[in-house]
């Protein structure tokens, strides 16, 4: 069932509209408010890479409990999160440190996971698979003798990559599942509607307000970017925004030293950032070991953001009106709470009104595309 | 973005010949914590002071002792310099302190000395000779006489450009004690001062300047290898005068120049005179910094944590005689200023 609709989706919405299904015409299909994707010249799209990518996706033979797959925690229902879990549960329903990020225009991210701590879709693909508390594999031989073995997988192999046998390693097995994740793509919003494509009345009055707070007062465009053309809503960046970091203020010495004495491989931060709470809260510090990252995470895309839900990367707030508290504050979820000593220098008490809350929400509302438009009635429908 | 948090082992090699000699400390200066009315302060100098106590307390290895180059206060009220002493007794060091004009001016630095002792002194730390100087006296008519308030000659003095203010010195008296101080110290050691305001002359307007300069670089002549570190200016500054190496720090508050980024309605900031070539006004901290410095072969090695920006070292070159920028020295080497953004 689960697979049926996504199918569907893709085939209405986000394969057509992104046409990568044809040679011709990518940039006139892309959809509005987003720039034509990235493709890596050593990875190019070809519908049937795709198809194979998509298939590994939906796969949970690549787990210990032959339960998780990628869809596990980017389930397509869910604009590819696990909304409304907290922080994500893998196998056996272990749970990491970090809520779930939308696969959804993954594929303009400079860098991936919520530290960036991998440079592109493809080796990020790699980690999840042998994260004790994410698909829970050793190591990735177990994919690699079902992918070689598995008469489907044979024949989509040769056909994409030529290649049988031992000749399949995990590099064309995450070059596939990249490929199909750079077709999950979502732009077409009431907004791109409004500000890309002159639909004066694609926003409500309401929402018209927030848009102009999005950009003044509430300083929103500064990380979450707009520009003339397309907008992502992310600077690539990563900030101290007083998420998390608060958790662990005394630890940081502690921590902070440790990281700075050993020389962690990428496959043991990767580990301990995702197994250790007060770790995780460090933030790109464990992979830069830059004053500037202490306790910063990447600045999320907005798009489709009202049917996320919860916030932050460790999902910490619930709503987004407790999301604009937590700017309005200057980077504290609680009025008067102490303000975090490594906070971004962008981060401050904002000058708006709390009234002024339910405009902004009504702006990100206005972020949700048409595909995802079902999940926002169901969130809707639960408030 | 790539800060170097560490200090690169290869930084302390080549040191003292007994490597046990080496060593590094830490400089952090010009905070200006400002306050506005009862238990509020300005929250962006505030942060600035605070992020820089918590990031030196990471440094690794660890520094021997951490300098604090003056301008604590902005008006040198009780309240400021309380808070500026609260926040800076979170750092897990040994800590000097440096008398600049902000602290000064309200009270002749009476509250001051109660925090913080003596305005001039000096200390010895594993074969170098450090001196801390009052740099920012000025003529007696001017701060005795001439003021109906003490806060109308603080906002004299701390104004820029103000025909109304007057030159710093460091003047006879400690002159007098500094030429004593180094009666006694070997012509081969490495003398290290610390002053407010640059012990040469830049920009008397701004009190880039200290009257008496050449009469204290005189008094610092027979020796070696002398460096002078200085605040005040709120950015990398670094300079050669026979046998004195300069070197400024940056500040943990604001820029100078001042950026045209920073003009907006009610910032709680002095009024903008000079615009600068770059600074990122989303960042409040964009353009300030602090610095930790590793002493080797009894000179300044000067290391630049810029926050949200790319460090820089400033080092002694001993084939030019002068310190230099360790990376965009040559002029093909430099990022190109930022004019738009």
């Amino acid at each position: 069932m689960r697979k049926t609709v996504f199918v569907v989706l893709l085939g209405a919405g986000l394969l057509a509209a992104a046409g990568v299904l044809s040679d011709a015409g990518q940039e006139q299909s892309t959809p509005l408010g987003l720039p034509p994707v990235p493709i890596p010249e050593n990875n190019p799209q070809t519908p049937e890479k795709i198809a194979l990518g998509e298939k590994l996706y939906m796969e949970t033979r690549f787990s210990t409990t032959g339960e998780v797959g990628c869809f596990t925690c980017h389930d397509p229902e869910k604009a590819f999160t696990d909304s409304p879990l907290k922080t994500s549960e893998g196998i056996n329903k272990l749970t990491g440190t970090r809520n779930s990020p939308t696969v959804i225009n993954s594929a303009y991210m400079t860098k991936q996971f919520w530290d960036g701590r991998s440079p592109d879709l493809e080796d990020q693909a790699l980690h999840p698979f042998i994260n004790p508390v994410e698909h829970g594999l050793k190591n990735h031989d177990p994919i690699l003798k079902i992918v070689r073995k598995d008469p489907e997988y044979k024949k989509a192999f040769q056909e994409v990559f030529g290649k049988t046998g031992k000749e399949i390693t995990m590099r064309e097995v995450t070059l596939a599942i990249a490929s199909f994740e750079r077709t999950i793509v979502s732009g077409d919003s009431p907004f791109d509607r409004y500000y890309f494509g002159g639909e004066e009345d694609a926003l409500t009055e309401q929402q018209k307000r927030g848009f102009d707070l999005y950009l003044n007062e509430g300083r929103c465009v500064s990380c979450h970017v707009i520009e003339q053309t397309q907008a992502l809503f992310t600077d690539n960046r990563f900030h101290n925004i007083g998420v998390g970091i608060n958790n662990i203020q005394n630890d940081v010495p502690k921590l902070a030293g440790e990281f700075l004495e050993a020389d962690r491989t990428l496959s043991e931060v990767d580990v301990e950032v995702l197994t250790d709470p007060k770790t995780s809260e460090l933030g790109r510090f464990a992979i830069s070991h830059g004053f500037d990252d202490l306790g910063a995470f990447k600045t999320p895309t907005l798009r489709n953001v009202a049917v996320t839900a919860p916030y932050m990367h460790d999902g910490s707030i619930e709503t987004l009106e407790d999301v604009m508290l937590h700017y309005m504050n200057g980077g504290v979820t609680e009025a008067g709470d102490p303000v975090n000593d490594f906070l971004s220098g962008g981060i401050r008490p904002l000058d708006i009104e709390v009234e002024q809350i339910e405009d902004l929400v009504a702006f990100m509302e206005a972020l949700t595309s048409p595909e995802f438009e079902p999940a926002a009635d169901a969130a809707d429908g639960e408030k | 973005m790539a800060a170097v948090s560490t200090l690169p082992v290869s930084m302390v090699e080549l040191a003292f010949a007994d490597p046990a000699q080496n060593f590094t400390f830490a400089y952090i200066s010009d905070s200006h914590i400002q306050h506005i009315n009862g238990n509020r302060f300005v929250n962006n100098w505030d942060r600035g002071l605070i992020r820089s106590v918590a990031e030196t307390n990471l440094l690794q290895p660890k520094p021997d002792f951490v300098m604090f180059g003056g301008d604590l206060a902005q008006l040198g009220t009780k309240p400021e310099l309380d808070h500026g002493a609260e926040m800076l007794a979170k750092l897990n060091y040994k800590t000097h302190v440096v008398m600049g004009e902000h602290d000064y001016y309200l009270d002749l630095g009476e509250y001051w000395s109660e925090l913080f002792g003596p305005q001039w002194y000096s200390f010895d730390h594993k074969g170098v000779h450090f001196v801390v100087l009052n740099s920012i006296l000025t003529f007696d008519e001017w701060t005795f006489d001439r003021w109906p308030t003490a806060e109308q000659r603080m906002l004299e003095m701390a104004g820029l450009d103000n025909p109304n203010g007057s030159p710093f010195m460091v003047g006879e008296t400690q002159r007098a004690w500094l030429a004593k101080d180094l009666a006694g110290v070997a012509q081969n050691t490495p003398v290290v001062v610390f002053s407010h305001s640059p012990i040469q002359k830049i920009y008397k307007g701004w009190n880039f300047w200290t009257d008496d300069a050449e009469e204290v670089q005189g008094i610092l002549k027979p020796f070696d290898d002398v460096t002078v570190v200085y605040g005040h200016v709120h950015q990398i500054q670094y300079n050669q005068i026979g046998n004195i190496s300069f070197h400024a720090v940056m500040a943990t508050a604001w820029p100078w120049p001042y950026p045209r980024s920073y003009a907006q309605a009610e910032s709680h900031m002095p009024k903008i005179t000079v615009p600068m070539n770059r600074s990122d006004p989303f960042f409040e901290r964009d353009a300030t910094g602090w610095q930790f410095i590793n002493m080797k072969t009894g000179r300044v090695d000067m290391e630049y944590n810029l926050n949200n920006n790319t460090n820089r070292t400033v080092a002694y070159n001993p084939e030019t005689g002068r310190p230099e920028d360790t990376k965009y020295q040559a002029e093909d080497d430099r990022i190109a200023p930022q004019i738009h953004y």
